[in-house]
């Protein structure tokens, strides 16, 4: 018998488990979806679930009007959740659902699905996402205040631990942080700061001998960025600091539990409108930084398409990104060698800057009191980030290929006349509420009111985990949105911080300059500074074009109310009413313009508020003539990068409005 | 050269609804009181004199309530609660959030009004947010002209300021009622307390109940601190505004205590007073101040004149002192 040399491997590494985020308009479209993507040669499932479904929401519920089945799957009760999976082997299958405030519950739905169809939970493979504290900072699905969501995720952990012992209770993330603007050195902090917080949480409620089997069941789910060299040393430094951690924080010393184990999506905030086709290289070289080096390769990876940045992908589309795994896993010989990287002074020295970094960014984190405590400081912290980011790339010091440079294009095949995307029938959501108002109607109420008077006692009591209560309401039939309904009452609401208030200002250059003494000039004519509302109707959590308009808007002179995400068109009409602004604009890029622009231009007219409104996101061209006929005065899109530009438009329709005139 | 303009009625008439206790009115009232344009001004002028005294046959019903303290202390959230506690007893409330701004670009961002939860077709509930401006004092320059013009209208208004130490003062003097917000473990308060600079608030409230022991102590502290002052009257209330709220009531009884202690017409003659004062030093400044004597030969003029008279009316008997 010959020995292995050391550059090679006795075997060839079996590849990491592809998977394709999936899921839109109905449980039984999703599920065709799935089984097509499983044949094509996927090897796990990845849900996305609509945002009502995310939020707790039922599809009748008035939150969740325009937002149904649109950028996911919703499952308000077991019914849809055994259609939804309906002919997947579920002993066999490894499931990760993107889920978190609502975790607790679409878990219970899942055990209660696969038990009906005689499979053991103790069987059950997959992760739910579950980590509220990244919602809070990036993602913005949370429903309930940060006290009770870690008792919930700490109620999972404990439940999962002995129950379902191959499940991941929980992804801590880090992948949202980068998509909100965290640098790499906040995207470890910050995840590691979160993980003790969960960690910490779950202490109190196993026994220290199991700590070992917790700590290896905590998976974190990351991002990779296009500087891959300096993104795989982020992994490296995070798969050192966890090993530290468990050993020096919680005792842990199997070497087996110990092991940085994560799922990625690669980095999406970079993919472009402009020229679209170019987010292929950058896919690839995304996913060359998490599997190229093997001591820190992906368990499971799943890409985003090249028209990440026009709207929902077709399944051609997810495909072709499936393709480009299969490609690195099985044409490419990087599974042939143990870790390539291994002695690289480039890659030691950067894995060393990363860890130092990430280490101080801790302390100040541990200073706040720890994660929960801290997530304005972070929140803030990301923001400004973010507006860092932005300068660079208005300025032209980080470059966007075919958005900041070589802009000149030939026209694109790849963009048809239904814009190379996918969209979901409107239809849908008035087809969802009848379906949950007919699934309530024939279930045994009775048994519906035991179990949701259950559920509230136990939320009250802390003492008591919430999985057993839960699995027996999905069992009798509860829907998701009165789930979340009764520990919205035990618990109360919460809004998140925006962040935007501690934000540095911008560097003042002679663009921002013209525009700030154009605001000024307006602002004295009116009599008063222009103030401008930036609202976010619907569900929709993407906020980072809403901060950065808003944080901007403040740059160039104006007053800005921004209250955050997740209003309803009422809240914004009667904000921007009390508030006197001049203008007021809109950001969506949850799909749901088309239901809720015209919502929240109903509800001005209706308080009398008569002002030019503007809409940004991401906005379809097809959709931008039907916006302009109920009255929006323009729309951007992210090919609009110059946001000086957009501010002097908007001053100059005040000006319009405000019957000022053009300079002299 | 700018001719005075004459007035349209515009003024007048918010005026006027306000005065019958038109909630409606609230909105196009602030929008008139932060105008700086001549026109406006005068307009403004108008407005403040349909509510005078005079008009009304005596103070505006209103209670007006400052709530001032150092940044992040809990002051909006705290709102929040207090204004669903006054909705349940029936009261109709106008918030007026004022919000240091960006000394760099002049431009701001109003964060209060997000921490503020708020029924959106309820008609008894006015939320304003202003930047502060340049002024010190934390309060934004139309902010006394618009708390007067709604303390006729509204059961409450309120007026959130960042405030630490001195500049408290502003405050104090529109209001009614002025309470001081601090979080525990921030030792300011208390220093500023004991060493004067730091008058005494009408109410003491420490924030953050929830975090347990440390908010405890730091109540404690504090109302020794009054003792050792002699400031018994303060009173010291520790609340928390997450879910589940708790010392809301007890806060919402001791306002209504000391507005009911209160000689209402005295202190409100002394707000119509110095807000004429401030109001001229911001029209004529220094100079305008050393033309009429100082400080405390305007303030003497002042207390000689009609206490039924409007703002506006004072600052104009300062003005004839001044040589065209
Ligand atoms: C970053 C990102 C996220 C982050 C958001 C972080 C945050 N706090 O904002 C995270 C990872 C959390 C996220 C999550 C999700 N995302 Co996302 N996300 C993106 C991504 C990659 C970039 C958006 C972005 O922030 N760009 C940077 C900012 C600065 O640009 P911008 O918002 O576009 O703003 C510019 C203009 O649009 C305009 N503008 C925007 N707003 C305003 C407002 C005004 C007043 C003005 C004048 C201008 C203006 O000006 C800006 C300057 O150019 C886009 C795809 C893409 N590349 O665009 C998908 C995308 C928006 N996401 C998508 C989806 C589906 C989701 C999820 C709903 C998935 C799911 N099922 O769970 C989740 C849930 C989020 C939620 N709660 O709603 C879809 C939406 C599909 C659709 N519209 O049909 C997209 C398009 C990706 C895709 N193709 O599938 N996402
Ligand atoms: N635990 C706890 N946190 C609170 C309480 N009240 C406010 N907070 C938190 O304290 C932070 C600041 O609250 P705000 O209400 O914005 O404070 P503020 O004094 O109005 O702040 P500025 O207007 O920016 O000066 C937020 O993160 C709140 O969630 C409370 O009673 N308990
Ligand atoms: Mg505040």
């Amino acid at each position: 018998m010959s020995e292995t040399p050391a550059h090679r491997l006795p075997e060839r590494d079996r590849p990491w488990m592809m998977r394709t985020y999936a899921g839109h308009s109905t449980a039984k479209a999703s599920n065709e979806l799935f089984r097509g993507n499983l044949a094509k040669g996927q090897t796990g499932l990845s849900i996305a679930f609509d945002l009502p479904t995310q939020t707790g929401y039922d599809p009748d519920h008035a939150l969740a009007h325009g937002e149904v089945g649109k950028v996911g799957v919703p499952i308000p009760h077991k019914g849809e959740m055994h259609t939804l999976l309906d002919g997947i082997p579920l002993d066999d299958m490894n499931t990760s659902m993107t889920i978190n405030a609502t975790a607790a519950f679409l878990l219970s739905l899942y055990i209660v699905t696969a038990e009906d169809n005689g499979i053991d939970r103790a069987k059950l493979q997959g992760t739910t996402q579950n980590d509220i504290i990244k919602e809070f900072l990036a993602r913005g699905t949370y429903a309930f205040p940060p006290g009770p969501s870690m008792r919930l995720i700490a109620d999972m952990v404990a439940f999962t631990v002995t129950e379902v012992p191959k499940w991941n209770p929980i992804n801590i993330c880090s992948y949202h942080l980068q998509e909100a603007g965290a640098t790499p050195v906040q995207e470890i902090a910050y995840a590691m700061s979160n993980a003790i917080a969960v960690l910490d949480a779950a202490r109190e409620r196993v026994p220290q001998e199991q700590m070992g089997t917790v700590f290896s069941r905590i998976s974190f789910f990351v991002n990779a960025g296009v500087r891959f060299i300096e993104e795989h040393a982020k992994l490296r430094a995070m798969s050192i600091l966890w090993e530290e951690l468990g050993r020096e924080r919680y005792g842990v010393m199997d070497p087996k539990h110990l092991r940085f184990r994560y799922g990625v999506q690669v980095n999406s905030l970079g993919l472009t409108e402009a020229q679209p086709e170019n987010n292929v290289q950058r896919i690839v070289l995304e996913a060359l930084a998490v599997t190229l080096g093997r001591n820190a390769r992906a368990r499971a990876v799943q890409l985003p398409a090249w028209n990440e940045a026009l709207g929902l992908p077709r399944p051609w589309d997810q495909q072709w990104s499936l393709r480009i795994q299969q490609v690195l896993a099985y044409e490419t010989d990087m599974l042939e060698y143990p870790d390539i990287f291994e002695g690289s002074v480039v890659m030691d020295g950067l894995v060393g800057e990363m860890l130092e970094g990430a280490r101080a960014e801790m302390a100040i984190v541990a200073e706040h009191g720890g994660a929960v405590e801290a997530v304005p400081y972070m929140k803030a912290a990301l923001v400004d980030s973010h507006r860092e980011r932005w300068r660079r790339i208005e300025a032209g010091d980080q470059v966007v290929v075919g958005m900041n440079k070589f802009e000149e294009t030939s026209p694109s095949p790849l963009v048809d006349e239904e814009g190379g995307i996918m969209t979901v029938d409107p239809a849908v959501e008035a087809q969802q509420r009848n379906a949950v108002q007919a699934w309530r109607a024939g279930r045994d109420q009775a048994a519906v009111d035991a179990a949701l008077e259950r559920l509230r006692a136990v939320a009250l009591d802390e003492s008591q985990n919430i999985m057993p209560a839960s699995i027996e309401a999905a069992r009798a039939g509860v829907t998701v949105g009165e789930w979340s309904q009764a520990l919205r009452d035990a618990f109360g609401e919460y809004r998140g911080p925006t962040g935007v208030g501690e934000a540095t200002a911008a560097e003042i250059g002679p663009d921002l300059e013209e525009v700030r003494e154009e605001v000024a000039r307006v602002g004295e004519a009116l009599g008063r500074t222009v103030k401008i509302l930036v609202g976010k109707p619907g569900l929709d959590g993407h906020s980072n074009g809403a901060e950065q308009i808003a944080v901007r808007a403040r740059d160039v002179g104006m007053d800005v109310v921004y209250e955050g995400i997740r209003l309803t068109p009422q809240q914004i009409a009667r904000s921007a009413l009390d508030e006197g602004v001049h203008v007021i604009g809109l950001s969506i890029l949850s799909g749901s313009h088309k239901e809720l622009i015209p919502a929240v231009m109903e509800e001005l007219k209706a308080a009398g508020v008569d002002v030019p409104v503007v809409v940004g996101g991401i906005i379809p061209e097809a959709d931008v003539a039907p916006l302009k006929a109920v009255g929006v005065a323009g729309v951007y899109t992210p090919k609009d990068f110059d946001m000086n530009r957009i501010m002097r438009d908007i001053v100059g329709l005040v000006a319009d409005r405000g019957g000022v005139p053009a300079p002299a | 050269m700018i001719e005075t303009p004459s007035s349209t009625g515009r003024g007048a008439q918010l005026g006027a609804r306000l005065r019958d206790r038109d909630l409606s009115a609230a909105p196009a009232t602030l929008n008139l009181v932060e105008s700086r344009t001549p026109a406006d001004l005068r307009e403004t002028a108008d407005l403040l004199h349909e509510l005078s005294p005079a008009k009304l046959g005596g103070e505006a019903p209103g209670h007006v309530i400052g709530v001032t303290g150092p940044p992040g202390a809990g002051k909006s959230t705290l709102l929040s609660a207090l204004v669903r506690a006054w909705r349940e007893r029936g009261r109709t409330v106008a918030v007026l959030a004022v919000d240091p701004s960006s000394k760099r670009s002049g431009g701001s961002l109003l964060g209060d009004r997000a921490r503020i939860d708020f029924d959106p077709s309820d008609r008894g509930l006015f939320i304003r947010s202003t930047a502060a401006g340049e002024r010190l004092g934390g309060l934004a320059p139309a902010t006394r002209a618009a708390a007067q013009a709604l303390a006729p209208a509204f059961d409450v208004v309120v007026i959130e300021t960042v405030g630490v130490g001195q500049s408290e003062t502003d405050v104090a003097d529109v209001a009614d009622t002025v309470a001081v917000i601090v979080q525990p473990g921030s030792g300011d308060a208390l220093q500023f307390i004991k060493s004067g600079i730091m008058e005494t608030p009408d109410v003491l409230v420490v924030t953050k109940a929830d975090l347990g022991k440390i908010a405890l102590s730091a109540r404690r502290d504090l109302s020794a601190a009054l003792r050792s002052l002699g400031a018994r009257d303060t009173q010291v209330i520790s609340v928390s505004s997450v879910p589940p709220p708790t010392g809301i009531d007890d806060l919402v009884d001791a306002f209504d205590a000391h507005r009911a202690a209160l000689d209402l017409p005295v202190r409100r003659l002394a707000a119509r007073r110095a807000a004429a004062l401030a109001d001229f030093a911001v029209e004529y400044g220094e100079r305008g101040i050393r033309a009429v004597g100082g400080r405390r030969a305007a303030l003497k003029l002042l207390g000689e004149q009609d206490p039924t008279l409007d703002v506006p009316a004072l600052v104009a008997t300062l003005e004839q002192k001044v040589p065209a």
